[in-house]
């Protein structure tokens, strides 16, 4: 799965960067910074709970052709 | 180059004509506006295949199909076949497969599909669509009604910068007393802003909204206009449709480079020079375009990027040459900054125009571009702050590949090409001086500066 955010829904709320600090930056204008990467599974709950809070709904969990890393990143 | 044939002010003319000529050149620019007539004794009727609904995945009937076999004719296929066998990529900028968005709008299943010409590409300095219009107008409107039926449409819909001129009206207006055409054109006006022409801008303003781009994906291509899977094509791109639905794929490789063949108009920018239209091959190399006497070329238009002189001198006009310098043809936008002018202000004029050109959707690119083109504005002035370039830097990073469309990540190329190409000019001004002897701008702008939301529609 991929985090993927529709930047024209997204008004820079933060929800998001906040329940997914290990996914999700905000740049300097409180915008998401997302993680290109492939979610890794251990942190697919808190994607969801992140997706499920955006308040814009511009947050997207999509599949993705890669499988995820089962190991955390840094 | 020589050849100027229409001497009124600000219109662009065709350039180059004998030169060219012997390359089997102008294809696409006759050497003066030409009439239904006039255009069908050239090149004789619109070679429709009667592929309708058919198209893509074939009934058989299609590909071993002989058409006429006159003088230049091979035997042809699905004109989606000899679109692909031709190599045509888009001349709108993106230079994207002709041939895939053909097919994927072919083999969609709707009961409605559109095709549109598009000539409204963004870029200012593009003059080449609306010359091509003007002139040889009967050419786009074949590639349109060719690629309508190649598809499978059930509207076709030309998108224009300004009101139809007179040509083009004449035009239809002569196509629709012969019965030439398969689906009647609509005709949308585009606001005059630079995103405008962008593919799903096209589609929402086609729809009744505002011109602004859409976050993709699904592309227009699956849903478009009205949910109808939609084709959308650069006007020049459907002239060469049209020429190669008549003289098929060998003939269009005939000119041009293996990989990126045929032949592409530009729009051609010289010291002391007014606008020039030429259409190349492929390949040519820039300095047969633009002096090497320049204080620096800009290849693809404000989307595109400053290439520094002597060391792009050798460069020809493809990708794969452009590439090593991060460049591409784009739209064919070519300009040879004179050696009197500042590069630095140049492009912090266009910045600035660039960044008053956001669409406001996204939030990096709303809050970066002007922040970039305040900076690069300070570096055109003289004692910049150390921290400038910096700043520069970071807010260039922040926005590439954030916003819905291609905007921040053209308008961060451009700047970038511009800090790399005049880095020797940002030392200068750091130290309170300028090369610059002229201060008059030198490349177009637009003289309307939008400001309301009815700018967008």
């Amino acid at each position: 799965m991929n985090l993927t955010v529709n930047p024209i829904a997204c008004t820079g709320h933060g929800v998001c960067a906040e329940l997914l600090p290990e996914l999700i930056a905000t740049d300097e204008w409180g915008y998401p910074v997302i993680d290109p990467r492939p979610v890794p599974v251990a942190l697919e709950r808190d994607a969801r709970r992140a997706v499920a809070a955006c308040p814009a709904l511009a947050l997207r969990l999509t599949m993705s052709k890669e499988p995820a890393r089962s190991a955390p990143r840094s | 180059m020589t050849t100027a044939l229409d001497d009124t002010a600000n219109q662009p003319a065709p350039g180059g004509a004998a030169r060219q000529a012997a390359a089997g050149l102008p294809r696409l620019l006759p050497q003066a506006p030409e009439d239904l007539q006039a255009h069908l004794s050239r090149y004789g009727t619109v070679p429709y295949r009667g592929q309708r609904a058919r198209a893509g995945a074939g009934r058989g009937e299609g590909s071993g199909r002989r058409e006429g076999r006159g003088p230049g004719r091979e035997r042809s296929g699905t004109l989606i076949a000899d679109v692909e066998a031709a190599g045509l990529t888009g001349r709108g900028g993106a230079a994207f497969p002709v041939h895939r968005k053909l097919a994927a709008v072919a083999n969609a299943r709707a009961s409605r599909k559109a095709v549109v010409a598009n000539g409204a590409e963004s870029e200012p300095a593009s003059r080449k669509d609306e010359l091509l219009l003007r002139i040889a107008p009967h050419l786009v409107l074949d590639g349109l009604q060719l690629a309508a039926e190649a598809v499978g449409a059930t509207e076709a819909h030309l998108y224009l910068h300004a009101a139809p001129g007179p040509q083009l009206l004449r035009a239809l207006a002569e196509r629709s007393s012969r019965r030439l055409d398969l689906l009647p054109v609509t005709i949308t006006e585009a606001p005059p802003r630079f995103l405008a022409g962008q593919e799903t801008a096209l589609v929402n303003r086609l729809g009744g909204r505002p011109a602004r781009p859409a976050f993709q994906p699904p592309r227009v291509s699956e849903r478009g206009l009205g949910g109808a899977p939609t084709l959308v094509q650069n006007a020049e791109t459907l002239a060469h449709l049209a020429l190669i639905a008549r003289y098929g794929p060998r003939w269009f490789r005939a000119v041009g480079t293996e990989t990126e063949p045929g032949s592409m108009l530009t729009t051609v920018y010289r010291p002391g020079r007014r606008t020039e239209i030429h259409e190349v091959p492929t390949g040519v190399p820039l300095r047969a375009l633009l002096p090497a006497d320049a204080q620096a070329w800009l290849v693809g238009g404000y989307h595109g990027v400053w290439l520094p002189l002597p060391d792009a001198a050798g460069l020809t006009l493809d990708h794969a040459s452009l590439r090593e310098f991060g460049a591409a043809p784009g739209a064919g936008v070519l300009a040879a900054l004179p050696p009197d002018r500042c590069g630095l202000a140049e492009a912090a004029r266009i910045t600035g125009y660039l960044a008053a050109e956001s669409a406001g959707q996204c939030g990096p690119c709303l809050n970066g571009l002007p922040r970039i083109a305040a900076a690069l504005a300070e570096l055109a002035g003289r004692g910049h702050q150390r921290q400038t370039r910096a700043d520069l830097e970071r807010w260039s990073g922040l926005v590439t590949g954030r916003g819905a469309c291609h905007h921040p990540d053209g308008t961060v190329r451009f700047v970038g090409s511009a800090l790399t190409t005049f880095a020797a000019e940002i030392d200068r001004h750091a130290r309170g001086r300028c090369s610059a002897t002229n201060r008059d701008p030198f490349l177009p702008l637009p003289d309307h500066r939008p400001n309301s939301e009815q700018d967008w529609i």
